[in-house]
């Protein structure tokens, strides 16, 4: 089957950030006398094309774009958006959030973001070149990926997925409090998912190559990541239970620190949701556990000039020497704790209200710049994760209560060995903190909020057979 | 939402270029929720999103394009840019007739009423909840509480003279809860959610749900360690539903199926579980959470028995898959919005009950776990390899309840795990959940009775 999208002309992206920002700054512009008023607009392409046994399965490049606005009457807040700029739900849109924030509990610490006078890090995110990419270079490049692969080795039996994707996207952020940025940014990335089969037994793996356009997208890297990763994984058994030192790789790595990252919200702080909550000071992790957010930094997938507040983003430096050093707030979240905004609000697209978060997380690699092979013979005989399953499910950053599906490889002589499967591995997060044994200078920059670099951690339960 | 002769003029220009099927899906819908968290109301949210999705489908090959423009010349527009895939295939002029009766509804049991709840009446509920579980122990320090309501309406039309419409009400409650005691902070959830408005709270009530958030995270704090290794499971009627949805429904999905990337693949007709197992997905039940008049792609809901008495009978099917099998779908066909082609998903997935005692069943299980909530789970249907959290979960010693466990993931193979079925209550019960698939969610149910697995894989702490 193949499948084609198109999308509309109507709506498609091109005014630009200024064009965005002077109807943010209209809108604004309805405020009454006594009310705060932001207004968020958004507007975004994308294509994505996936390959399917030689045909293009799917075609799609749509747009979308959408206004969010919140309205502050007396510390009472509202929200109400919608996913269109025409002209007619403008007004609307705003009726229905002042009257929503007539119904909100006054607060004092309610409010919106003022400028704050910390000067903005530019940050190129842009690729002006991915415009002008034809559509067909992009089907060719998805068609191209599903062949190799295919191609690649004789146990890949199923290619169930070869997709190109690339997404622009634009914004722009207006208050009667001072505020007024904007940003754009563009992104592309080929992902592979394979099917290996030996016999009766089938192992999946995924891979993928990411970019800020069209150009240095690798679709040799997808295809051996994925390749590597179900080939290696054939004949797994249900490994041995018992505690071991447990060796993610880079992309689990990323996926931990994530998780790691909710405790650090002011407002989960504030709100005792944290088991961080009260700890400023002390020692929360090992001592060669240093973590920062900073979003100034290009390479980071989520690096960006401006919080989603619109006050400038910066480094803030969370644990340092295993010794926690604070946390990230947006606006109302640091003012309940006595502080000033740390720059850090997100917010996921027009239809959500911003709260605090990470965007850029490292840990500082240790001495001895290991890669992953490196952080493999340092740890000698344990466990090495690709995969990890249930993290929605099995990780609680209230309780720290950690328990996720693995799949992987033993590690035996500071070497990989035999291929695992059904396995849980757990602990908890307090304790993995302290548990850590080494960190891969390899970093990474994958998609989402944190880096990949290979992690070793001490002393975690594996259950299996 | 559009007018009869312009969806007719609309299908014609999709077919233009030519084409075997062209489909207007047209979606309307609008939302509020409202939050109260430590013990403020900090935020009432409306949104509103309107448009539509247009497929064409020519050979083996689907156009699809989208609009939030639902004036005639913005959806001619998006039937031009989806009609290109079709270049080729013997064009010219084919006129779509549907018919002078209008758009085709299914009458449902439960039906839903029009949203009548105020914003007042949200926040009242909120703050009942939250009294009601600060009311249930001093070791609770934090409650949030959350509304949600929607209202989605939806159009369908295609070339085969099919116009069909509904009209889903969602409406949702949920509390979560913190408990703080000298081992740390624990958390308890509860949600209630149903497809219909306001009138969910004749159903309801908000303080019930409140004091059961609350006395599962104050539960956990006398938690002891997960144990570690393999052991008999029985799992509380209701969310272990999640366990069915997990181990097989997706791998019974017809997309899966077809790319040979479910375990489940070319079984229809053999022993794929234990003869306790009659699993059914049902889009026509009650009100429950995945119930719905007619489908993303028009066809109406309707029950069907995917595996009876341990025998696979069938699979999940949506429109696309369906004509390639020649056959006509199962009613399976749904996406997230206007924005999203349809994919084949779940309705309500749930066991039959059977006929053992729920007691019995504990009471004959010398040791073992007994989980009384399940958090959700994940699926490689290509492997079949599941996992599913526990939120509240005790020890089974001696054939009773003891202690509380601190939350844990199961792990198993659905093959094997469903082979491992040997009792069966009468105790059945639904529970709601959100389906994640490609990038897509939708509102699902799951449902069992209280039944036991003979050993699955516990992934606690303890040795």
């Amino acid at each position: 089957m193949s499948t084609t999208t198109e999308h509309t002309r109507d709506a498609r992206a091109g005014g630009g950030t200024d064009e965005l920002l002077a109807l943010a700054e209209r809108v604004a512009g309805w405020a009454r006398t006594g009310e705060d008023v932001e207004v968020y607009v958004a507007r975004g392409t994308e294509t994505e094309v996936r390959a399917y046994e030689g045909e293009v399965e799917s075609l799609t490049s749509a747009t979308s774009a959408g206004i969010g606005i919140r309205v502050v009457v007396d510390h009472r807040l509202g929200f109400a958006w919608a996913g269109s700029l025409d002209g007619s739900v403008l007004e609307g849109t705003l009726a229905e959030a002042r009257d929503n924030a007539a119904f909100a509990t006054a607060d004092e610490h309610v409010g919106l973001a003022v400028p704050d006078g910390v000067p903005a890090v530019e940050v190129d995110l842009w690729d002006d070149g991915l415009a002008d990419v034809a559509t067909a270079r992009k089907i060719e490049l998805a068609l191209d990926l599903e062949a190799r692969t295919r191609a690649a080795d004789r146990r890949i039996r199923q290619v169930d997925s070869a997709d190109y994707g690339d997404v622009s996207s634009e914004a722009a952020l207006v208050s009667t409090t001072g505020i007024r940025s904007s940003s754009r940014k563009t992104s592309g990335y080929l992902s592979v998912s394979v099917i290996a089969g030996d016999g009766d037994a089938s192992q999946t793996g995924g891979g993928f190559s990411v970019g800020r356009g069209f150009d240095g997208l690798d679709p040799d890297r997808a295809l051996s990541d994925a390749v590597s990763r179900a080939v290696r994984l054939l004949g797994a058994t249900k490994g041995p239970s018992g505690r071991s030192t447990v060796v993610f790789d880079r992309r689990m790595a990323t996926a931990l620190l994530s998780i790691v990252s909710s405790a650090l919200s002011g407002e989960a702080v504030a709100k005792g949701r944290s088991f961080f909550a009260g700890r400023v000071g002390e020692q929360v992790g090992h001592r060669g556990l240093t973590l920062v957010d900073d979003p100034t930094d290009p390479r980071a997938y989520g690096a960006a000039a401006y919080d989603a507040e619109g006050l400038a983003c910066r480094r803030n430096a969370l644990i340092e020497g295993g010794v926690l050093r604070g946390f990230l707030y947006d606006t109302v979240s640091g003012s309940r704790a006595g502080v000033a905004s740390t720059g850090s609000a997100v917010r996921g697209g027009y239809a959500g209200t911003p709260g605090p978060g990470c965007r850029a997380l490292t840990l500082a690699p240790g001495p001895e710049g290991h890669d992953e092979a490196g952080v493999l013979a340092a740890v000698g005989n344990g466990l090495f994760v690709q995969s990890l399953t249930g993290l929605h499910s099995g990780v609680n950053p209230i309780s720290g209560d950690f328990s996720v599906g693995a799949e992987g490889l033993l590690i035996r002589d500071g070497r990989l060995a035999e291929p695992v499967r059904e396995i849980t591995v757990a602990s908890t997060l307090q304790r993995m903190l302290l548990s850590l044994e080494a960190v891969g200078a390899d970093v990474e920059w994958l998609p989402g909020i944190a880096a990949g670099q290979t992690l070793a951690i001490g002393d975690m339960q594996i259950s299996g057979s | 939402m559009i007018d009869t002769p312009v969806l007719e003029r609309v299908l014609s220009e999709a077919l233009r270029n030519g084409g075997d099927f062209a489909e207007v899906f047209a979606e309307d819908r609008s939302s509020s929720s409202a939050l109260l968290d430590d013990t403020r109301v900090e935020e009432l949210s409306s949104g509103r999103e309107r448009g539509a999705g247009i497929r064409v489908v020519s050979g083996e090959t689907t156009g699809f394009a989208h609009t939030a423009d639902l004036s005639e010349q913005g959806l001619l527009r998006a039937a031009e840019a989806a009609s290109a895939v079709a270049r080729g295939g013997g064009g010219g002029v084919r006129t779509v007739a549907l018919g002078p009766d209008g758009p085709r509804t299914v009458e449902r049991s439960g039906r839903t009423a029009p949203t009548s709840g105020s914003k007042a009446d949200a926040l009242e509920l909120l703050a009942r909840a939250d009294e009601a579980a600060r009311a249930a122990g001093t070791g609770i320090s934090q409650v949030q509480a959350g509304f949600g309501t929607s209202t989605r309406r939806v159009l369908i039309a295609n070339s085969d003279g099919l116009l069909a419409a509904d009209e889903q009400a969602r409406t949702r409650f949920s509390v979560s809860c913190v408990a703080l005691g000298d081992t740390g902070m624990q958390t308890g959830y509860e949600t209630a959610a149903r497809t219909l408005g306001f009138e969910l709270f004749d159903e309801v009530s908000v303080e019930e749900l409140a004091r059961t958030a609350a006395s599962q995270a104050l539960a956990k704090l006398s938690a002891r360690p997960a144990p570690s290794g393999e052991l008999p499971v029985v799992l509380a009627g209701g969310s272990g539903g999640i366990l069915f949805h997990e181990a097989c429904g997706h791998g019974l999905e017809a997309d899966h199926v077809v790319k040979d990337a479910s375990v489940y693949a070319g079984k229809v007709g053999q022993l794929v579980a234990s003869p306790l197992v009659t699993l059914v997905d049902d889009g026509t039940v009650g009100s429950e959470w995945g119930t719905f008049g007619v489908d993303d792609e028009g066809r109406p809901a309707q029950r069907n028995v995917l595996i009876e008495d341990g025998v696979l009978t069938d699979y999940l099917w949506d429109y696309l898959r369906a004509r390639k099998e020649g056959r006509v779908s199962s009613g399976n066909g749904r996406r997230q919005s206007y924005r999203d082609l349809p994919m084949v998903r779940m309705t309500n997935t749930f066991l039959l009950p059977g006929d053992a005692d729920a007691d019995e069943i504990v009471a004959q299980t010398p040791r073992g776990v007994y989980v009384a909530k399940l958090g959700g789970g994940q699926v490689n249907t290509a492997t079949g390899d599941f996992v599913f959290g526990t939120s509240m979960a005790y020890l089974i010693e001696d054939g009773a309840i003891t202690e509380p466990l601190r939350d844990a993931n199961l792990i198993g193979n659905g093959p094997e795990v469903l082979k491992r079925i040997d009792a069966v209550a009468t105790d059945f019960s639904m529970t709601p959940g959100t389906c994640g698939k490609d990038g897509q969610s939708v509102p699902v149910g799951c449902g069992q009775a209280t039944m036991r697995l003979t050993g699955v894989t516990i992934g606690g702490t303890a040795e």
